[in-house]
């Protein structure tokens, strides 16, 4: 009886009006509680270039060394090996590196600014893992097709020489190569851009 | 005659007549009324809250000597093991405990797939439990990576990755939870933080709705059969007993004879052959080089194959992440009219031997390096695994099902089951009479091929019958 008279419509619009600021409150805190899980000021400073000596390479030796965290590898290759990739194109998912992550001074078949000299950074573009250097010809394990590469042992994926992923293997793209430029002959620098001539 | 209450007896008045401590005793234990039939499979879900205790005791107690730091923490795992009293027990404990919490899960959701333990209306019981397992995984993954060695290293730089395999946000979403470019301090010390205090509160959380469901529609049981239908004069359920004290006391063998597999393991196997605790997770992590053989911890090893056998980066994260929500599908697929697979047709008798074959199959070839046979073989197994569950709205309806009685059926004790045995045991040994150069007769026992022939024959027979 006394319901008819009691006119509810401002407590609904108080009700209301307070979510509303509350879901705003809450949506304003969520913004530092999630950004401050962002990489840090300091873990995004981190990560200057790194110069290195090629002179003491080998023919078809492979050096590892550490950038912004991650293997980054140089790779002598010998030119049988370059004669070797040339072969391969119909077995690769992308060749010509048309999908694949490069500067642009490396976008090309042997992707690298000089061909016996390959530098890529050491890691599977599937989910992370630093695949093995297995540069024998049809080795026991892993079969005849195989003419050298690299071999990712957490989920098999293939990359020949030049770090080009081989087809029906679950990796997406070829290995990324990092910025890189010659200092001079043998010395290297990883993390900058050829510059602009 | 007036007795006067003891001094205890006021104190707990005092304490139940501000808390509801008898009531919520009375609600679900010495008033909750269970199936008087519970069989074997019913052990593992109070084993679990064992191995949850088990986790958390060792878990705090670990915690008072580990460091979250990318440079000290491989070695306070080690002077946890070498310097601290019992240490390496509490780790041993904790260790093991997690790979003991999967056994017993894997085994509680297949004493579910058994009855039909997710059917109507027990699907939200289900829904728990499943988050539950992901809860979990979550829990050991990120547990898995604080000793900071090679395989907590690539494991957890693989199963990030996993999250950049989404399109558009998948990179910054992967960036967000590592907290860095690469897997490092940043990401070991929210680990530990997710480890230790995020994910434990969780799993209370879902543990305590699980079982808040559970006794709201009451305990499903080996005949599948609601027992709620046929009650006694007071009430309570014909087939049902108390659960304290019948099953406490029950559940009290099972933790017994648990605790004897656990000690063992802890003491004399807490490696177990590299299952439990990898072998390359006692080098330090090295962002410079992947191990030669990288494979998870051998619970993960199913959902693993399951990725490595699709070509195709998304598609086998998609893969993966559909073989664990299919589970949660579970109880919206099975279109079969009966719970029990007592008296369900041999179609899904089948079908779930296939899928065990299959689970347990991928899981050993999870932990098996990559060649192009193991790749075809867990292709094969993935086709069975998805098969069970997405062809199950079909294959459900074909069942020829066997009439359910109306009260709970006991299957023969063991004692009971003891003529039977000596029987068997008679059919296949022979007993002859031999008189020895001595003039002593003894009988002698030989092997007798017919007989056990014979044996072999009926039991092929009972299992074919059986899974018709």
């Amino acid at each position: 009886m006394i319901n008819e008279s009691v006119d509810k419509s401002k407590r609904q619009f108080l009700t209301t009006a307070l979510t509303v600021v509350g879901a705003v409150g809450t949506g304003y805190l969520a913004v530092p509680f999630l950004s401050q899980m962002q990489p840090s000021v300091k873990a995004m400073a981190a990560g200057a270039p790194v110069e290195v000596d090629i002179s003491k390479i080998e023919e078809g030796q492979l050096i590892r060394v550490a950038w912004r965290g991650k293997p980054v590898w140089v790779l002598q290759r010998s030119p049988e090996t370059l004669e070797t990739l040339k072969t391969l194109d119909g077995q690769l998912r992308d060749p010509q590196s048309e999908e694949s992550n490069q500067p642009t001074s490396s976008k090309n078949s042997v992707r690298s600014m000089k061909p016996e000299i390959f530098v890529a950074v050491g890691l599977c573009t599937h989910l992370g893992c630093s695949p093995t250097f297995r540069p024998e010809v049809a080795p026991h394990d892993l079969g005849a097709d195989w003419k050298g590469g690299f071999f990712c042992p957490c989920h098999g994926s293939w990359f020949d020489l030049a770090g080009r992923v081989y087809k029906g293997v679950p990796a997406p793209t070829n290995l990324e190569i990092p910025p890189y430029r010659y200092i001079t002959e043998t010395l290297i620098i990883v993390g900058e851009e050829e510059k602009a001539a | 005659m007036n007795i006067k209450p003891t001094r205890l007896r006021m104190c707990g008045n005092w304490v139940l007549e501000r808390f509801p401590l008898a009531q919520v005793w009375n609600e679900h234990m010495a008033h909750y009324y269970a199936p008087k039939n519970f069989n074997f499979w019913y052990f593992f879900g109070s084993l679990a809250l064992l191995v949850l205790v088990n986790q958390f005791v060792t878990g705090i107690l670990l915690t008072m000597n580990y460091k979250p730091d990318a440079k000290l923490a491989f070695d306070s795992v080690e002077y946890i093991m070498r310097d601290v009293n019992w240490g390496w027990l509490v780790r041993y404990m904790h260790s093991t405990g997690a790979s003991a919490f999967f056994i017993v899960i894997y085994l509680h959701m297949f004493r579910g797939l058994l009855y039909g333990s997710f059917k109507q209306p027990r699907e939200l019981i289900w829904i728990f439990g499943m988050l539950l397992f992901v809860a979990l995984m979550a829990e050991a993954f990120m547990g898995y990576l604080l000793p900071w060695g090679q395989m907590s290293y690539w494991g957890a730089q693989v199963i990030i990755s996993l999250f950049s395999a989404i399109p558009v946000i998948g990179d910054d979403l992967s960036l967000w939870i590592r907290g860095d470019y690469v897997i490092s301090d940043a990401t070991l010390n929210r680990f530990f933080a997710f480890h230790v205090i995020a994910v434990p509160l969780v799993l209370v959380l879902l543990v305590f709705m699980h079982i808040v469901a559970l006794h709201e529609v009451g305990s499903n049981n080996p005949d599948g059969i609601d027992i709620k239908k046929s009650k006694d004069p007071w009430g309570h359920p014909v087939d049902g007993i108390p659960f304290h004290p019948y099953y406490t006391v029950k559940d009290v063998v099972g933790v017994a004879v648990f605790m004897l597999f656990f000690a063992t393991v802890i003491f004399y196997m807490p490696e177990m052959g590299g299952y439990f605790l990898e072998h390359a997770n006692f080098i330090p992590a090295d962002p410079m080089k992947t191990p030669e053989h990288i494979a998870p911890v051998w619970y993960f090893t199913p959902f693993y194959s399951i990725l490595r056998a699709i070509p195709d980066k998304f598609a086998g994260v998609i893969g993966m992440g559909g073989s664990i929500v299919v589970l949660f599908l579970l109880p919206w697929l099975d279109r079969g009219k009966v719970k029990s697979i007592r008296y369900r047709g041999g179609i899904y008798k089948k079908a779930l031997m296939l899928f065990v074959i299959s689970f347990i199959a991928l899981g050993y070839l999870g932990t098996q390096p990559v060649t192009p046979l193991a790749t075809m073989m867990a292709r094969i197994f993935t086709a069975i695994y998805f098969g069970f569950f997405l062809l199950m709205p079909i294959y459900t309806r074909w069942e020829k099902l066997k009439p359910v009685p109306n009260y709970l059926t006991m299957q023969p004790t063991l004692e009971e089951r003891i003529p039977d045995m000596i029987a068997v045991f008679n059919e296949v040994v022979e007993t002859e009479s031999v008189t020895t150069d001595t003039g002593v007769t003894v009988s002698k026992k030989r092997f007798n091929p017919t007989g056990a022939k014979n044996v072999l024959i009926r039991t092929a027979k009972n299992l074919k019958e059986s899974l018709d």
